[in-house]
């Protein structure tokens, strides 16, 4: 039999302070029941002595010192899970949101999840063709990797997004798979968008949604990617499918975390945030991966607003020290108008050179693409030169570099919503681009390689 | 010792800290055992009856009420044979013993001891009964593997005369030899325990005197670290932190080498867990994973765990130093140590020093550091070892004033300092020459001078000196343009281009440019900057900076790296066509120079 308490103390932001407890044991799932019946849920963040501070997920609206019951489950949070979830959109907790009746759980898990062993791992090496040439030729993502898009306020991400979950795949495999999406404090539009999107192109009947609006309540955005990736677990090492697990918005759910740190009085680290900011998104995020002997994988794609377009805010930071490297939204791209506006310079796939190569993609994948991004990168110098001394001042070979740049952004990175470029494509648009240059100036890229494939499309190009 | 068993009570939870009353008798440090789970934790604190426990576990589902019971025994690692090639966790237990008893995801309360208790090891006596031993003295030694001899030492604060001791197969718990004592009697294994926190001792710390060959162009020719040395790599993300750390991992000339995995990404350590076994040590054939311990515990593990780990690894790194090794420990990333430092300090409520971090961080990051050095080991046979340190730090935003970058600075003796803006152009390794330094230059000139050339050291400075020079000039160029410039100015910033491109920059994924040996170094260094000396000349004979840059000699330059260590006799003939292709460049300018006349 459950106890049932009535010894609120305190009521502080959504923190609850329970007295006379006893038995009470560190996270344990929580539910306050309010006079009119009203179900709320929470964990206890702290026991001291007969104390509990408990952390209510849909906020403390309502709830009074006098009336409020307390009972505490035993468990921690847990999800009933079932593949009868494909196809259905739930909230932040996981109860059911699209009208459909509750699922029936194979298995219940603990939403907390446990460390994946190092040892267990199997590094993740397959490419995944997203059919967008920034990423797919430049900054490859690979099967199990964790790669999130760091955005800004007004850019195109859901777009970018929506269109990697409509075209990656894995070249030459009719696998399962499955697209798992979270949304944390995201605008109702914008969850329409992602809904819509998948509702049109049929992905929804291979999809789990966990939708928690920027209305909901903002403690359940804890819970949320906890949830989605509990479901992802189920599908990727249960049911042996290929998850990508989309994050939107990861600093909605850092605002949580930070509103909790507060009322709690904690320490704070840098901008408020909590100093276990970097433990707790990494219990998030190193939850993608392959595991040794299991078909199945887990791939993220976060999306990280920074605020202010600032790349050393805590939560952009800290995200980039935990994930396999980061793809870079420019406002800058985004006004020339160019889509999508991925700045490839600062972009990085950390797991690149894993996932590419003979075999994988091509044998002149890593070069090309080194030659393409020092090539760039030495275009943006004479770009920015020519702003001081005038385009005339440009040495020969600087406005050949200058004129690549301009290219490159306009033909390489910009591509259409709908269009999926195959690997080939990509690759033979990198080569085409260098012709651009002279010859004596692509050092990143082995002679040969230059006469087998520089010639191939200038005759294609012929 | 081990006596003091004292039990108390649980009375608060708050994350990885359980306070504890009933534990007067406790000692500071002293591991515990918490609730009926057993989890593992260590005693950081006492107030009174009171004991403030970090626990090296989840400790979701503990409450008030649940047992603690200490073992009277300070954190500790068990050192003997079965250590190479291990990958251990932040307290040194086997990663693939827990998945064997727990699958894939690591579950809580699993109790595996860091050696093998069944393995047998052929022990080889080297000490014989008579023999008159203390602590360091050898008894004898196991192959481990095929590339470490483990020496097996009479553990330290011991002393005795050999009563007894066998050749044979033993287990790490079966006693090899028998000391006596005064009446004292030791039974010896070839295992020993002894406290992470605590230094291992040795007779004398003593000046290094050797570089850390890495093969890594950057770090051996301008910014190299000594056998025995320490150094630090902070850098934001994506500059390459982990890529060099692995470097070193795999082509530093040391005997042992330790890799701490400290709160990073799991992926990272199945990176080094596949890779490392096919590698070849450059020296032996061996496989690299053949003189390595991994200790990793990723930033998802628990965080008190996290703080352990370095210390963990770092007293197995001396325990193969005292065995007259060569060893080096890279520890990815101390920043990480710093923030469970941070994090336990808030929960205990302690006032915090700068940017929330505990006041005592700088003295933990010096006496961490400190035990790295080149010494002369205990024992009484004056052998020598070397531990060298290198700590990755990871400030936020890469800002270089961060509390953990300085607090290493202030300790280390080489300091790499990796840029964003150089890996945004793929530079890679994307250490900024101008502002890294290492003061070991003048320690080693000696070994460069004999083991390298006596031109070595001219070398180095004049192409550091070339490289700063461009540096000003650059600024110079963007506001008047290069072609202001002077000849001799365009020749600088050419021949900086190509110090930095063809000799700086080096690809660690290519097979023959991953590792540049110091004759190979020395001969590319050579080439460059014997072109510009010619090239000098040239200048003054009117030859222009373009013309000499356009030589079809400079394409072999560029590819200088990719000359393998067996065809050095390449870099001559190089050297050959440099000094042809200026010379017949000035008869011609001369020649028709001399026509106009």
């Amino acid at each position: 039999m459950v106890k049932e308490y009535m010894t609120v103390q305190d009521v502080a932001g959504p923190l609850l302070l329970v007295g006379g407890v006893s038995g009470v044991k560190y996270e344990e799932l929580v539910e306050v029941e309010l006079p009119g019946g009203d179900v709320r849920r929470g964990k206890v963040l702290e026991v001291n002595e007969d104390t509990a501070l408990v952390q209510l997920f849909e906020g403390a609206t309502g709830v009074s010192v006098d009336s409020a019951r307390v009972r505490f489950l035993g468990k921690g949070l847990e999800l009933g899970l079932s593949r009868d979830m494909l196809g259905r959109v739930f909230d932040g907790l996981g109860g059911p949101k699209d009208g459909g009746p509750a699922i029936i759980p194979e298995v219940k898990r603990d939403v907390a999840g446990a460390p994946i062993n190092p040892w267990a791992r199997n590094y993740p090496n397959e490419f995944i063709q997203t059919g967008i040439s920034a990423i797919d030729g430049l900054n490859t993502l690979v099967r199990g990797q964790k790669l999130p898009i760091f955005s800004g306020f007004g850019l195109p991400h859901a777009e970018l997004v929506a269109q990697i979950a409509r075209q990656a795949k894995v070249q030459g495999t009719e696998e399962e798979f499955a697209v798992v999406f979270a949304a944390m404090g995201i605008t109702f539009e914008e969850a329409e968008y992602f809904i819509a999107d998948f509702r049109r192109t049929g992905a929804i009947d291979r999809a789990v949604l966990f939708v928690n609006l920027a209305s909901d309540p903002a403690i359940e955005r804890i819970a949320t990617p906890r949830m989605a990736l509990t479901a992802a677990e189920y599908l990727a090492f249960d049911l042996e499918m290929h998850v990508l697990v989309i994050l939107t918005d990861l600093t909605n759910y850092c605002e949580a975390l930070r509103e909790i740190s507060a009322a709690r009085k904690e320490v704070p680290g840098r901008r408020g945030y909590p100093g276990y900011l970097y433990t707790d998104l990494s219990t998030i995020y190193e939850r993608a991966g392959r595991i040794k002997g299991k078909k199945g994988s887990i791939t993220q794609i976060p999306v990280v607003s920074m605020p202010d377009d600032d790349k050393t805010h805590p939560i952009p930071d800290l995200t980039g020290y935990i994930t396999e490297g980061q793809i870079i939204l420019d406002r800058a791209l985004h006004r020339k108008g160019i889509y999508p506006p991925i700045n490839v310079l600062p972009s990085l796939s950390r797991l690149r050179d894993k996932g590419i190569g003979e075999g994988k993609t091509r044998e002149d994948h890593a070069n090309l693409a080194n030659q393409l991004f020092a090539a760039y990168a030495r275009g943006k110098e004479a770009q920015e030169l020519a702003v001081i001394l005038g385009e005339g001042a440009l040495s020969p070979e600087d406005k050949a570099f200058f004129k690549f740049a301009e290219v490159f952004e306009n033909r390489y990175v910009r591509q259409a919503q709908d269009e999926n470029r195959t690997i080939d494509e990509t690759l033979a648009l990198g080569w085409e681009l260098l012709e651009i240059l002279p010859k004596s100036e692509l050092k990143r890229v082995k002679p040969e390689q230059i006469d087998r494939y520089m010639k191939k499309t200038v005759a294609a190009g012929e | 010792m081990g006596e003091t068993r004292v039990q108390g009570t649980i009375r608060k939870v708050s994350g990885p800290l359980v306070v504890a009353d009933g534990m007067r008798a406790a000692r500071m440090f002293d591991v515990v055992l918490v609730s009926e789970k057993n989890l593992i934790g260590e005693i950081i604190e006492i107030k009174g009856d009171l004991a403030s426990i970090q626990v090296y576990e989840d400790t979701s589902g503990l409450g008030p009420g649940e047992p603690v019971v200490s073992t009277g025994e300070p954190l500790s690692v068990e050192l003997g044979p079965g250590i190479i090639e291990s990958i251990y966790d932040g307290i040194q237990r086997p990663l693939d013993k827990i998945e064997k008893i727990a699958g894939a995801l690591i579950t809580r309360g699993i109790s595996v001891p860091g050696l093998d208790r069944e393995k047998k090891w052929e022990f080889v006596a080297t000490a014989k009964v008579g023999d008159e031993v203390v602590g360091g003295s050898i008894l004898g030694t196991v192959q481990e593997s095929t590339l470490v001899e483990h020496r097996i030492m009479v553990p330290p604060r011991t002393k005795g005369k050999i009563t007894k001791i066998v050749s044979g197969s033993f287990t790490v718990a079966e006693t090899v030899a028998v000391l006596e004592d005064g009446g004292k009697t030791h039974n010896l294994t070839l295992m020993q325990r002894w406290p992470v926190r605590l230094p291992r001792p040795y007779q004398d710390r003593l000046t290094p005197v050797e570089p850390l060959v890495t093969g890594q162009r950057v770090i051996d020719a301008f910014f190299p670290i000594a056998k025995g040395g320490t150094a630090c790599v902070p850098g934001p993300f994506g500059a390459g932190k982990t890529v060099i750390q692995h470097q070193l991992a795999k082509w530093a000339d040391a005997e042992i080498v330790i890799f701490v995995g400290c709160g990073e990404r799991g992926n990272e350590m199945t990176d080094v867990l596949l890779e490392f076994p096919e590698l070849k040590d450059p020296r032996s054939g061996e496989p690299l994973m053949k003189r390595t311990v991994l200790v990793a515990n990723t930033s998802n593990m628990p965080v008190a765990a996290r703080e352990a780990s370095i210390y963990t690894g770092m007293t197995i790194a001396e325990y193969f130093r005292d065995m007259g090794y060569s060893v080096a420990l890279m520890a990815d990333s101390t920043s990480r140590w710093a923030e469970a430092l941070r994090e336990m300090s808030g929960r205990l409520e302690e006032m915090p020093g700068e940017e929330g971090y505990p006041a005592y961080l700088p003295a933990r990051a010096a006496q961490f550091y400190e035990r790295a050095g080149r010494v002369r080991c205990i024992g009484g046979d004056d052998r020598i070892g070397a531990l060298s340190a290198i700590g990755a730090v990871s400030p936020p935003g890469g800002d270089l004033s961060d509390p953990v970058v300085q607090a290493s600075l202030k300790v280390v003796k080489v300091f790499w300092s990796l840029e964003d803006w150089l890996a945004y152009e793929r530079h890679f390794p994307a250490i900024n020459w101008l502002t890294s330094y290492s003061l070991y230059h003048e320690m080693l000139s000696e070994y460069f001078r004999t083991e390298v050339s006596e031109e070595w050291e001219d070398l180095r400075q004049e192409s550091m000196r070339i490289l700063q020079k461009e540096a000003e000039l650059k600024e110079i160029a963007r506001l008047v343009g290069t072609d202001a410039l002077s000849d001799r100015d365009r020749l600088i910033l050419a021949t900086a281009k190509s110090l930095r491109e063809d000799f700086l920059h080096q690809n660690a994924f290519d097979d023959v440019d991953t590792y540049t040996s110091f004759p190979k170094q020395f001969k590319m260094l050579t080439n460059i900057i014997g072109f510009d000396r010619l090239s000098r000349d040239a200048v003054e004979q009117g030859v222009t900076a373009e013309e000499l840059f356009a030589l079809p000699a400079q394409e072999d330059i560029v590819r200088s790296r990719y000359i393998p260590e067996s065809q050095m006799e390449e870099f001559d003939a190089v050297w050959g066509r440099i000094e042809q292709q200026i010379g017949e460049l000035v008869e011609k300018k001369v020649g028709s120079e001399e026509v106009v006349a």
